[in-house]
C-alpha cells in the first residue's frame, strides 16, 4: 500500500516539477477561467441580488471550460516525449500511473482555483473564504481531474483531441457542476452545511464512482 | 516467479498481430535462450520494432503467446515488465527535468534501493556522469540515447530489449554500446536488438533472426559463419520491398 502510494505521489510530483518549470498548464487554466469572470463582470449588471444568482455558475462553468484547456496540455506532453510510454514500460499496475495523473491534474487545478476564488470574490463582491467552499472546491476538483484524466487519455491520439476532449468531459461532468453551483449558491447565501448536504453527497458519490470506474478503463485505453 | 533454471528468455508461439487490415506478424514462432545476444532482421515493416514493442509489453498480440523466462506475459505484466530492460525509438525522457532527475524518477517507479549509487554507477557504464545535472532538452539525441541505455539497466533486467540502439551514435559511443552489451552477456544476460548495420550487428550476435512477411524467414545461431546466406536473405526481402 506505502508502495502503491509512493508511486503515485512521484508520478504527481513529477508533473508539478515539470509544471513549476514550464507554467503550461496553471496559466492556461487560471487566465481562461479569469478572462470568463471579467468579461462577465462586463456583462452583467453586479448587484449584490444578481452576483448571488449567477456568480456561482460563472465561477464553475469558468473553472470547468478552463480546466479542458489545462487537462488535454498535461496529457499531450507525456505523449509528445512518448514518456507515456517510459511508464508503462515500469514494472508498476497502470491505475497507479491513472491516479498518479489524475493527482497532477488535481494540483494543477487546485492551484488555478487559489488564483481565480479570490478574484471571483472581489469582482463578484460574495464572500467565499469558508470551510464550505474548501470542501466545494476540493471535491469538484477531484472529481474534474478523475474524468478529466481519463478522457485525456482517451483523446489525446486522436487528431482533433482539443474538440474531443471538451465534447466527452462535459458531459460527464455536468451533475457535478450542478453539485458545485447549487452548494456554491447555497453557501453565498448564507444557508448552511445542511442545505447543501445533498449536492455535497453528490458529489463524494460521482467522485468514488468516477475515480473507481476510470481507473479500472485506463488500463485498457492505454494498450495499442 | 521466475525459474533461475528456465533456458528461454523469450518464448514466442504462434504469434498474430495485426494493425486493422494490415498484418504484421503472421502466426511467429521464436524461442530465444538465455545468455544469448540476438539480433532481429529485416526490411522496413517486417516487424522488428513491433515484436520489440510486444515483448516490452507496450503492444497486445491479437493471438499466440509469450512467455520471459517461464512467465507468461500475458498474465503477470508487471513482473515481466520488472525482467525487461527497453530502449526504443524515442528516448522517452522528461525533457524538462535533468537527467539525474530523469533517473530517480524512473529509479522510484521500479521500486529501486540505494538509487544514488545506482545512478552514479550507471551513469558512469554509459559515458554521461559529466552531464547528469544538465537538462535532457540541452543533450544531443546520442546523449539521450545514451541516458534511455541508463534507465534501462538501472534495475538489472534479465533481457535488454534494443530499437537501433545505435542510431545517433558516434563510432566511440557504439563501440561502448558493444562492451556494455558484451558484458551483459557475460553476466548470463540476454539482448535483443533490431538494427539496420547488419555486418556489425553479425559481429556482436549469438544469433541473427530474419523476420519475413510476419514470421521467421531464417534463424542462424552462428551469425559469423552464415554472413553470406543471413545477407542473401536480408537482401531478398529488401528487393522485394
Amino acid at each position: 500500500m506505502m508502495g502503491s502510494l509512493a508511486i503515485i505521489w512521484a508520478i504527481g510530483r513529477k508533473d508539478l516539477l515539470l509544471e513549476i518549470r514550464n507554467k503550461d498548464v496553471v496559466v492556461a487554466v487560471a487566465g481562461f477561467a479569469l478572462l470568463v469572470l471579467v468579461i462577465f463582470t462586463f456583462a452583467i449588471d453586479l448587484n449584490q441580488g444578481n452576483a448571488k444568482l449567477v456568480g456561482p455558475g460563472v465561477l464553475w462553468a469558468g473553472i470547468a471550460f478552463a480546466g479542458v484547456t489545462g487537462l488535454n496540455r498535461a496529457f499531450a506532453l507525456e505523449v509528445e516525449g512518448s514518456t507515456l510510454e517510459a511508464l508503462m514500460l515500469a514494472p508498476i499496475s497502470r491505475d497507479l500511473i491513472y491516479l498518479g495523473k489524475a493527482l497532477g491534474n488535481f494540483l494543477f487545478i487546485a492551484v488555478a482555483q487559489i488564483i481565480v476564488i479570490p478574484v471571483f470574490a472581489v469582482l463578484f463582491n460574495l464572500v467565499v473564504f469558508r470551510w464550505e467552499m474548501l470542501a466545494i472546491a476540493l471535491l469538484t476538483t477531484l472529481g474534474f481531474s478523475a474524468v478529466g484524466t481519463l478522457f485525456a487519455a482517451m483523446s489525446v491520439r486522436v487528431r482533433a483531441r482539443e474538440v474531443m476532449l471538451p465534447l466527452l468531459f462535459l458531459p460527464v461532468v455536468t451533475p457535478l457542476l450542478m453539485a458545485a453551483v447549487e452548494s456554491t449558491s447555497h453557501m453565498v447565501n448564507g444557508r448552511s452545511w445542511s442545505d447543501m448536504a445533498q449536492w455535497l453527497q453528490l458529489a463524494v458519490a460521482f467522485d468514488v464512482a468516477f475515480i473507481v470506474v476510470s481507473a479500472f478503463i485506463f488500463q485498457h485505453i492505454l494498450e495499442d | 516467479m521466475v525459474s533461475q533454471t528456465t533456458q528461454l528468455a523469450v518464448k514466442a508461439e504462434a504469434v498474430v498481430k495485426n494493425f486493422g487490415e494490415t498484418a504484421v506478424l503472421r502466426g511467429l514462432d521464436l524461442e530465444l535462450p538465455t545468455g544469448e545476444v540476438t539480433v532481429l532482421l529485416g526490411t522496413n515493416g517486417a516487424g522488428k520494432s513491433t515484436l520489440l514493442r510486444i515483448l516490452a509489453m507496450l503492444t497486445q498480440i491479437d493471438s499466440g503467446s509469450i512467455s520471459m523466462h517461464g512467465v507468461d506475459i500475458a498474465q503477470n505484466g508487471p513482473v515481466v515488465r520488472a525482467l525487461t530492460g527497453s530502449v526504443l525509438h524515442s528516448p522517452m525522457l522528461y525533457a524538462d527535468m535533468t537527467v539525474r532527475e530523469n533517473l530517480l524518477f524512473f529509479a522510484e517507479m521500479y521500486r529501486l534501493q540505494n538509487v544514488d549509487d545506482l545512478i552514479s554507477s550507471t551513469t558512469v557504464q554509459v559515458g554521461i556522469e559529466q552531464r547528469i545535472d544538465d537538462r535532457v532538452r540541452t543533450l544531443s539525441h546520442g546523449f539521450q540515447k545514451r541516458v534511455a541505455l541508463a534507465r534501462a539497466l538501472m534495475h538489472d533486467p534479465q533481457l535488454l530489449l534494443l530499437d537501433e540502439p545505435e542510431s545517433g551514435l558516434d563510432s566511440r559511443s557504439v563501440e561502448q554500446l558493444d562492451r556494455i552489451i558484451e558484458n551483459y552477456k557475460s553476466m548470463g544476460r540476454s539482448v535483443v536488438m533490431t538494427t539496420h548495420i547488419v555486418e556489425h550487428a553479425l559481429e556482436i550476435a549469438d544469433r541473427a533472426v530474419v523476420l519475413n512477411n510476419g514470421t521467421v524467414g531464417l534463424n542462424s545461431t552462428n551469425p559469423a559463419a552464415d554472413k553470406t546466406e543471413i545477407l542473401a536473405a536480408y537482401s531478398s526481402k529488401a528487393n522485394d520491398q
